[in-house]
């Protein structure tokens, strides 16, 4: 039987309370932000970390972006995964959905073999969780987004999951493979271990795949495999407010609150 | 160039929308995407069509006309029990070729988002995900969706030139839902897809979905921000006097003080409420386009310079724990003399 091969997607986002807005431009100075592991990133890898506590499997690392993103995302070595794949070219860049999903479709087929596909919630940087559903058409494979656990059949053919849900949940049972994203917060990401450290920051070798290493149509990559395109960048209006400021002691700054706020009682 | 299975000199003048229903009724985000919809295409000679799927289809079709719709695409099937992305993939994919809509929009809900990123592929073509507007140009047919969620209050506006459909998924509460005159004329057209058991992809086990809470209803919101340090109680306690909500910003959310559900902004929930105050609250845009639409809004932070002073009604510059206190006793005392 082969090793259980799970895939977690990952990719590396500047951190929101660095990216700066140039007023005039709008033009958005993501250079000068740190950079960090998508947050819900960390809670996918985290599930594969625990599916691997449990069973004999394989964690490997998908991620496609620049160079940059090695040296960020070999906290997932040393946080337990095994393999790191990164597929880097400039021509993947610009991608949209579209050509995000298909290229890590593309990848996922080279690595071959892979039993489970699990994708964090949403990019922090464009927040929209339509990769997961992406990847899982071009490949065929069933998805559950939004899962909050997993159990593996005995054969391991099989999963169930369990989704959270406006209001609730489901449970979901698929075939494998079969691809998964997990929602945000719904585990405690690990810290890194100390005896993998040295292991994943330096020695561990990182497969790096350029657009002739994976099988991929050239129309369908980057700025030319994605549909859409930014026409413009603006400035959101915002409602013009009073802004007054209350001012006095505390006793009276409460009178005040109580007599804006006393008319809008919505009960009785 | 990546091309769409039909691209714009195939594409019909039709915006279709894709209805969402749960108990014989649809959902708000749908109701709100008939109201853009007509909106969007009014007194053009533009169609606008809904698409809805399940076992029974009628009421909510009907409410869909209601509604102002003209029309509506109905696919009834007795697997179609419940939403399953791969088979409610196969159907509308089947209708989209079949009526080559320009647009095809739905919500940004869970079942809208993975129905969404499985026909773009399908399709071939462009998705624009988590909108918060959208503008159609009647001449050329180009849709331009609006996203936030790039910091600063900066909006980016996006369009797919050369791929048809156009789709996007807007966040749920961004459209109202409008008044408009049922159309007498309206139709329901059913289209059968020939599916089977095999095309499900899951087996459902187990579902359970209670009260939904829905804090874009709530006419009084009382939120929280990092400011709070964890400390709902009193939040609780002020939106139980008057009769609201209590929502938050992402960090008391993702440090576990408080529900999801109840976050409120770009990547939560949009409110329309009479009243919202903010607690400890700085201001990112993030948060503030939640609270965008409300009448009044109110600002308690302990820091002069804060970005929520400028995005309020009445500010208030003071320690959020002692102001909160004070405001609900003087609120009770306020009511035991108005009903004395
Ligand atoms: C893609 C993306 C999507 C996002 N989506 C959302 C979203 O949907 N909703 C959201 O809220 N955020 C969202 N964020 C995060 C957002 O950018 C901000 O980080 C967040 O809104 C800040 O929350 P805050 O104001 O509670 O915390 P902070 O910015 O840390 O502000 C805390 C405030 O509390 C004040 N304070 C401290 N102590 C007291 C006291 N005792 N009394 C009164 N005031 C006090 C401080 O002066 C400060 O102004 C998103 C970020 C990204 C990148
Ligand atoms: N470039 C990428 N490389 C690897 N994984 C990605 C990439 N982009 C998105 N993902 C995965 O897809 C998830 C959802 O992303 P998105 O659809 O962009 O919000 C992320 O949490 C990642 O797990």
């Amino acid at each position: 039987m082969h090793e259980f091969h799970i895939v977690v997607c990952m990719k590396v986002v500047p951190k929101a309370e660095e990216i700066r807005v140039d007023p005039e431009s709008l033009l958005l100075d993501r250079e000068n932000a740190r950079s960090e592991i998508n947050p819900p990133d960390m809670n996918a890898i985290e599930h594969a970390l625990r599916i691997k506590d449990q069973c004999r499997a394989r964690v490997s690392i998908l991620s496609m972006g620049p160079p940059l993103f090695e040296s960020i995302l070999r906290v997932g070595l040393a946080m337990g995964a095994d393999d790191f794949y990164l597929l880097s070219d400039r021509a993947f860049a610009g991608a949209d959905t579209l050509a995000t999903t298909y290229t890590l479709a593309r990848g996922i087929d080279k690595i071959g073999d892979v039993d489970l596909v699990i994708c964090g919630e949403e990019s922090a940087d464009g927040a929209t969780g339509q990769v997961p559903a992406g990847i899982a058409e071009w490949l065929g494979w069933p998805q559950v987004t939004l899962a909050t656990e997993f159990q593996l059949s005995d054969d391991y053919t099989v999963c169930t999951a369990r989704r959270e849900i406006p209001g609730g949940y489901e449970v979901h049972r698929v075939k494998l493979p079969a691809v998964f994203s997990v929602k945000t917060a719904s585990n405690e990401p690990r810290f890194m271990d100390f005896d993998r450290k040295p292991w994943a920051m330096e020695e561990a070798g990182v497969i790096v795949w350029s657009r002739s290493d994976i099988e991929v149509e050239d129309d369908l990559i980057g700025l030319k495999g994605s549909p859409t395109i930014v026409s413009g960048l603006e400035q959101a209006e915002t409602r013009a407010r009073q802004q007054h400021m209350l001012e006095g002691d505390p006793e009276s700054i409460a009178a005040q609150l109580a007599e804006i706020l006393a008319p809008f009682h919505t009960r009785n | 160039m990546a091309v769409s299975l039909y691209g714009p000199e195939d594409a019909r003048q039709t915006v279709c929308v894709y209805l969402e229903h749960n108990a014989g009724r649809l959902e708000d985000v749908s109701l709100g995407l008939i109201s853009k919809a007509l909106e969007l295409t009014s007194g053009s000679d533009w169609r606008v069509c809904g698409l809805i799927l399940g076992d029974d289809t009628r009421k909510p079709a009907q409410e869909a006309l209601a509604r102002g719709l003209g029309e509506v695409i109905s696919i009834q099937h007795e697997i179609m029990t419940r939403f399953d992305v791969s088979a409610f993939t196969r159907a509308c994919f089947e209708v989209i070729l079949q009526e080559k809509p320009a647009v095809f929009i739905l919500g940004a809900t869970p079942d809208g988002r993975d129905l969404a990123g499985r026909l773009a592929v399908r399709l071939r073509t462009g998705l624009n995900a988590d909108c918060t507007d959208l503008r159609l140009n009647l001449e050329t047919g180009q849709l331009i969706s609006e996203v936030s969620g790039f910091g600063g209050g900066v909006i980016a506006l996006l369009e797919s030139p050369a791929h048809r459909p156009q789709m996007s998924t807007v966040r749920p509460g961004v459209f109202e839902q409008q008044f408009v005159r049922p159309v007498k004329s309206g139709v329901i057209r059913q289209i059968d897809v020939s599916l089977s058991r095999s095309d499900l992809q899951s087996e459902l086990l187990e579902r359970s979905v209670g009260e939904r809470l829905d804090l874009s209803k709530s006419q009084v919101l009382i939120c929280g921000g990092r400011g709070m340090h964890g400390e709902f109680v009193q939040l609780n306690a002020l939106a139980e006097q008057l009769g609201g909500e209590v929502g938050a910003t992402r960090p008391p959310v993702d440090e576990g003080y408080i529900e999801r559900e109840r976050q409120i902004g770009q990547t939560g929930v949009v409110c329309r409420p009479k009243l919202a105050v903010t607690c400890g609250i700085s201001g990112a845009f993030h948060f503030v386009v939640g609270i965008q639409e409300a009448d009044t809004v109110v600002a308690i932070n302990i820091d002069p310079q804060a970005e929520i002073f400028n995005y309020c009604d009445y500010g208030v510059v003071a320690d959020a724990h002692q102001v909160i206190p004070a405001l609900i006793e003087a609120l009770a005392r306020e009511s035991h003399s108005s009903h004395a």
